[in-house]
């Protein structure tokens, strides 16, 4: 519009446009709300911090509809690692925690976060690398001696190194296996800080080992030269477990909802809904709740 | 294409879950430009016709924050409204508004910034004639804000723009919570974490394509009320 227009144009219709323009943006907001409100207003929901693990493998999308459809109540889950969902929970952002670290669950309890902690089911961490197998270890059924041996090789690791449960696993058998990380650190060694799925991915590309829980690697697609190299050694349990956030230390809560969660993870239909996801024919996940 | 076939098939077939997610994008994006747009067009606007001391600053800060890092903006949004943050209270916290609130923060600078050069460039040319006619302050910023109005609908797109393509500030203050909180950039997050690429690359050649078909609207727009205010 050129300069000589501007004195044509009566001020007034500009004002009167422009304000034409700020309800018009005004009425969309308002009907842009509207068509959120149902899902804003829902309150039959609870919020769960749980693993990259759990919902990478599938496992929540089988199991929740099937608890949703008996309670009617929305569960929604943020996949985090096991420290960070327990971070989540301290400050109080979440209603139920379902998470694999024993040792970091236990110190939750005693800072008095958590009401009461229940075993839910358990699965076992598998060691994974490539066919070619650069440190030797395909087949063998001892961990320690596995770890050691790609140190010893320097064969390229991806560790998670983000403090989930799979991580904390991770540093507790290289302890074991008589490995000094902070010395024996090296570019073999790759701390990526990522969720289990980012690792396979970054281990897929890299050929390196890495360590993963078996539902993930069990739903993973993206396997490349990939393959499980060491299972079965009983220092790969893997336990995972579920408590209430305590409202004593954080009123929001939704005590009712949550322990309806809790509660039904550990009874018979719920440990049964967990046994029953397979991929491929495999089970992903034994539910081990005590007294079911 | 192949890889991006089985996301077309699910969108072809309607799949309930993918359209949920590609609406919730578009709400939540749409929500933030219009947000950003009502603050940011006016304060860019005074911005361009006032001087002050420390404006210069402010200009320099203002145009600094159109580089905003997403995950620090999703950051400090995430600390604000925590349980144990200061508007905790609210319980907004991985629900859609709090995605609306972080995406608007990052939009509003590249708003403001983009109309305080376009309405600064005007005003050389009108400052004669608004003089002249003894046009207040309140005045001024409306009659530049409108007559520039195509050139602000760049901004607002290009604030679009960065609110629909980011990830890092919905995926911390959303929590990608499926069916409620996902949307199209931390579905691809996850199905590439999952490992499932070709869904994940599927999933963007539809973002991709979201974004080009709202930039030819505007477009069109564009032209067809440029010819009406010309014709």
């Amino acid at each position: 519009m050129s300069v000589a227009t501007l004195f044509s144009d009566p001020l007034n219709w500009r004002f009167a446009m422009l304000r034409r323009s700020f309800f018009f943006c005004l009425s969309g907001l308002l009907i842009l709300a509207g068509a959120m409100w149902p899902s804003l207003a829902e309150d039959r929901s609870i919020i769960v911090a749980s693993t990259t693990s759990t919902q990478d493998s599938g496992l929540f999308g089988h199991i929740l509809p099937l608890f949703k459809q008996k309670t009617g109540i929305d569960v929604k889950v943020i996949a985090q690692g096991t420290g960070q969902a327990l971070d989540t929970a301290r400050r109080g952002d979440a209603d139920v925690v379902f998470v694999h670290a024993r040792a970091q669950e236990e110190k939750f309890l005693e800072e008095g976060f958590g009401v009461k902690r229940f075993d839910v089911m358990y699965n076992d961490f598998v060691l994974v690398g490539p066919k070619s197998d650069p440190a030797g270890v395909a087949g063998s059924k001892d961990i320690t001696a596995a770890f050691k041996a790609i140190k010893d090789k320097q064969a390229p690791f991806v560790s998670r190194g983000d403090k989930s449960g799979t991580h904390l696993a991770e540093l507790k058998l290289w302890k074991e296996a008589g490995v000094d990380l902070d010395s024996a650190k090296g570019p073999w060694y790759r701390e990526i800080g990522q969720g289990m799925g980012a690792a396979l991915n970054t281990a897929a590309a890299m050929n390196a080992y890495v360590l993963s829980d078996r539902g993930t690697w069990l739903s993973f697609k993206n396997r490349g030269d990939l393959d499980i190299v060491v299972e079965g050694d009983k220092r790969l349990f893997n336990q995972y477990g579920v408590m209430l956030v305590n409202p004593a230390k954080h009123p929001n809560v939704r005590v009712e909802l949550g322990q309806a969660f809790v509660d039904w993870l550990i009874s018979p239909e719920g440990q049964a809904a967990i046994a029953a996801y397979k991929i491929d024919g495999q089970q992903l996940f034994f539910p081990n709740a005590h007294g079911s | 294409m192949t890889e991006g076939l089985s996301a077309w098939q699910l969108i072809a077939s309607g799949d309930a879950a993918l359209l949920a997610i590609v609406r919730l994008s578009l709400v939540v994006s749409l929500s933030a430009v219009t947000c950003a747009a009502l603050l940011g067009l006016p304060l860019g606007a005074s911005l361009a016709l006032t001087r002050f001391p420390g404006r210069t600053l402010l200009i320099v800060l203002l145009n600094g924050f159109m580089g905003l890092p997403p995950v620090v903006v999703g950051l400090a949004v995430f600390l604000l409204l925590s349980r144990s943050g200061p508007l905790g209270t609210f319980g907004i916290l991985f629900t859609p508004l709090a995605m609306i609130i972080a995406q608007a923060l990052l939009v509003l600078p590249i708003i403001a910034a983009l109309a305080r050069q376009t309405i600064e460039d005007l005003w050389r040319e009108y400052r004669d004639e608004l003089t002249a006619m003894d046009v207040g302050p309140v005045g001024r910023i409306a009659t530049l804000l409108w007559d520039s109005r195509f050139s602000l609908l760049t901004a607002l797109l290009a604030g679009f723009g960065r609110a629909i393509a980011e990830v890092g500030a919905v995926m911390i203050v959303g929590g990608n919570i499926n069916g409620f909180t996902r949307t199209m950039t931390t579905a691809i997050a996850l199905e590439t974490s999952k490992g499932d690429l070709p869904l994940a690359l599927g999933l963007g050649y539809i973002l991709i394509v979201l974004v080009l078909v709202i930039n030819a609207g505007a477009w069109g727009l564009r032209v067809w009320s440029e010819q009406r205010a010309n014709g």
